[in-house]
């Protein structure tokens, strides 16, 4: 059974922007997919409907076996806290907030005890290789850095599915290789992780790329294991 | 979310915006400040006026002639009205027409100045019985002596002088046993009274005293009186006392319709009704003066408040889009304002209570005046009520924009 089931989504903003025309597909556990597409695809829209932020216009969207249309607003926030974990290209960090009160950001929404958090928040920091930089503050971290933080973030619920929206799109490219590296070490331990991206050799660190283009899905296709190794060895 | 979470959450947002928070609580500060610092103040000045008041004695009535004076220009008809003589006096002193009256005494108000070669000074002169003066005002000479009784029957020229009036005219020579001259006729100066400061109603330092039955013969030439004094048996017998004392008065003068009676009768109760009626209604007027500055006040969190939501829009959305719900995010707002409101109001409080007790201080070192201060509870639970109950209603308007602001949008924001 697939984690995320996608069933002719369409949606249309208010101006009449048709974002997406019908899009189908599946995602099962651990998959590390790459949704593709120049600006303006839907790529974003798409993400934004997987990841609880918005609704469908039309179509049906399970996530875990539920319909977006079934759960309420509440309900949507609670999912997004428990099940998804969000990297975003902005980075996204609270100002003057130490890494570590950023990395606990998600803590504070999930209904988990007080006493538990440091705990958490410190091993997701420890998992992106960031303990040295536990109580700096984003504006004293590289932008790599801040978006390893952001990925600690992103993790430390334990979510079901990583959303990452071009996560390399503000970074240098061997920033951008770091973070990769970090998406790929995730996937390996099991996490299933949706990127969005419009470089291609981003996207080839993945081991599937849906291309997007006007609303639709173009290409849907496997990434050959031997061309990733070649790439980018995994270390 | 816990409520202690939600509150750690927002103390953290008014602490990251240190300057703009304490600019923004200004108003409320002051606001408060006022509220504690007019309660503190109203309160003192009704304690001080109450006890002078409360020095006349619940068992005292006192009787003026003319019309009850219902504004400062009306003081004069007491001065100038001739209604109450000897013959009054000797009217409520029967026992048939006043049963409770143990004892009366009089006084007459003389206007005019003092000499003493060549220095002039104008003081309250009063012309009245010792009693009078020991008794009701409770003052007594720190040098030399009253007069007595002999020479108020004699019509002594004899008088007893405040401090200030013998620095005035003496320096710092000796007062008693010289020749004054009062409006022109020689009075042998006998006492000088203890130094006794401003109180609510005379700055006893200012008065010279003279036996009433030479003020009336020399002085003011009329045989009639400006102050009748009546003490009763017990404070519970004065309602009675007054009707009788108004009865006599009004079959002595001639008078049938209360409206038209040519005196008025004064009790401590009395004055204390008014008094309190009086600051009371000023402590109104304060308060809506003080509610539309919190009201200002509020409008100005909630302007900065709405300020900070759009500024914070990503952070709003980045919240929302790790999990937090709406109410979240209107609670973290609201506790917001509600924090610095609060602040504000503790602010108010310790700077009104600060600014009450320095009051005080200069009052009672400088001004003389008996005015202990006590720090207003009630009125600083109150201002803690009041300033958050102002970041309650103004800062429910942002706190629900920034509950509505929708995540895809708020992440978008530039």
């Amino acid at each position: 059974m697939a984690l995320i089931e996608v069933r002719d989504i369409e949606k249309t903003y208010p101006d009449g922007t048709r974002a997406l025309r019908g899009v189908s597909f599946d995602i099962k556990a651990g998959e590390f997919v790459a949704i593709m597409g120049p600006s303006g695809s839907g790529k974003s829209t798409l993400l934004h409907i997987l990841g609880f932020l918005d609704r469908p216009t039309k179509g049906d969207y399970r996530f875990s076996d539920k319909t977006i249309s079934e759960h309420s607003e509440d309900e949507l926030a609670h999912v997004r806290n428990k099940k998804m974990g969000f990297v975003f290209q902005m980075f996204n960090l609270l100002t003057r907030t130490s890494a570590l009160e950023n990395v606990k950001l998600p803590l504070l929404y999930s209904g988990v005890k007080e006493s538990l958090w440091e705990k958490s928040a410190k091993e997701a920091i420890n998992s992106v290789g960031l303990s040295h930089r536990t109580y700096f503050e984003p504006n004293k971290l590289s932008g790599g850095e801040r978006q390893r933080v952001a990925i600690a973030r992103a993790l430390v619920n334990h979510p079901q599915v990583i959303f990452a929206d071009e996560p390399t799109g503000n970074l240098d490219s061997k920033s951008g290789e770091v973070i990769m590296d970090i998406l790929h070490k995730l996937h390996r331990q099991g996490h299933t992780i949706l990127m969005i991206t419009h470089e291609t050799y981003t996207a080839e660190h993945a081991n599937r790329i849906i291309n997007l283009y006007d609303g639709a899905i173009i290409n849907d296709h496997k990434v050959t294991s031997q061309h990733k190794a070649h790439k980018h060895p995994i270390k | 979310m816990s409520v202690k979470q939600t509150f750690k959450t927002s103390l953290i947002g008014v602490k990251t915006n240190k300057s703009r928070s304490a600019l923004t609580i200004l108003g409320i500060v002051i606001g408060i400040t006022s509220i504690i610092l007019m309660m503190s103040i109203g309160q003192g000045a009704e304690n001080l006026i109450l006890d002078e008041v409360a020095g006349f004695g619940a068992e005292t009535i006192v009787v003026r002639p003319g019309q009850e004076p219902t504004g400062p220009t009306d003081i004069g008809e007491t001065l100038f009205s001739d209604s109450l003589k000897e013959r009054d006096i000797e009217m409520l002193k029967r026992k048939e027409n006043v049963p409770d009256l143990i004892d009366v005494t009089s006084a007459v108000i003389v206007t005019g100045s003092v000499s003493f070669e060549g220095e002039t000074y104008r003081p309250t002169i009063f012309g009245g019985s010792v009693r009078f003066f020991a008794e009701v005002l409770n003052l007594e000479p720190g040098e030399g002596r009253f007069y007595t009784e002999n020479e108020i029957r004699t019509r002594a020229n004899v008088a007893v002088i405040g401090t200030k009036v013998r620095e005035e005219l003496f320096g710092n020579d000796e007062a008693v046993g010289k020749l004054i001259k009062i409006k022109d006729k020689k009075f042998r100066v006998v006492g000088v009274f203890a130094k006794k400061g401003q109180t609510a109603f005379y700055n006893f330092d200012e008065l010279v005293i003279v036996p009433q039955t030479t003020a009336q013969v020399y002085l003011t030439g009329t045989n009639h009186y400006h102050e009748v004094l009546i003490k009763v048996s017990d404070p519970s017998v004065v309602k009675r006392a007054v009707h009788d004392i108004e009865a006599t008065l009004r079959e002595s003068h001639g008078i049938t319709d209360p409206e038209k009676d040519d005196f008025f009768v004064v009790t401590q109760e009395g004055v204390v009704q008014q008094i309190s009626t009086i600051i009371g209604a000023l402590t109104i007027f304060l308060s809506s003066i003080v509610a539309i500055a919190l009201v200002v006040a509020g409008v100005g969190v909630m302007n900065i408040m709405l300020v900070s939501v759009t500024e914070r829009t990503r952070e709003i959305g980045l919240r929302k889009a790790v999990g937090a719900t709406n109410k979240n995010i209107l609670a973290q707002f609201l506790f917001e304002a509600m924090i610095l409101t609060g602040t504000g109001g503790i602010i108010g409080i310790i700077l009104g209570g600060l600014l009450s007790f320095i009051f005080s201080i200069i009052l009672t070192q400088y001004a003389g005046l008996s005015w202990p201060f006590s720090f207003p509870i009630g009125a600083a639970v109150l201002g803690l009520f009041v300033s958050t109950l102002v970041g309650l209603i103004f800062g429910i308007y942002p706190a629900r924009k920034a509950a509505k602001k929708s995540p895809i949008e708020a992440l978008r924001y530039e």
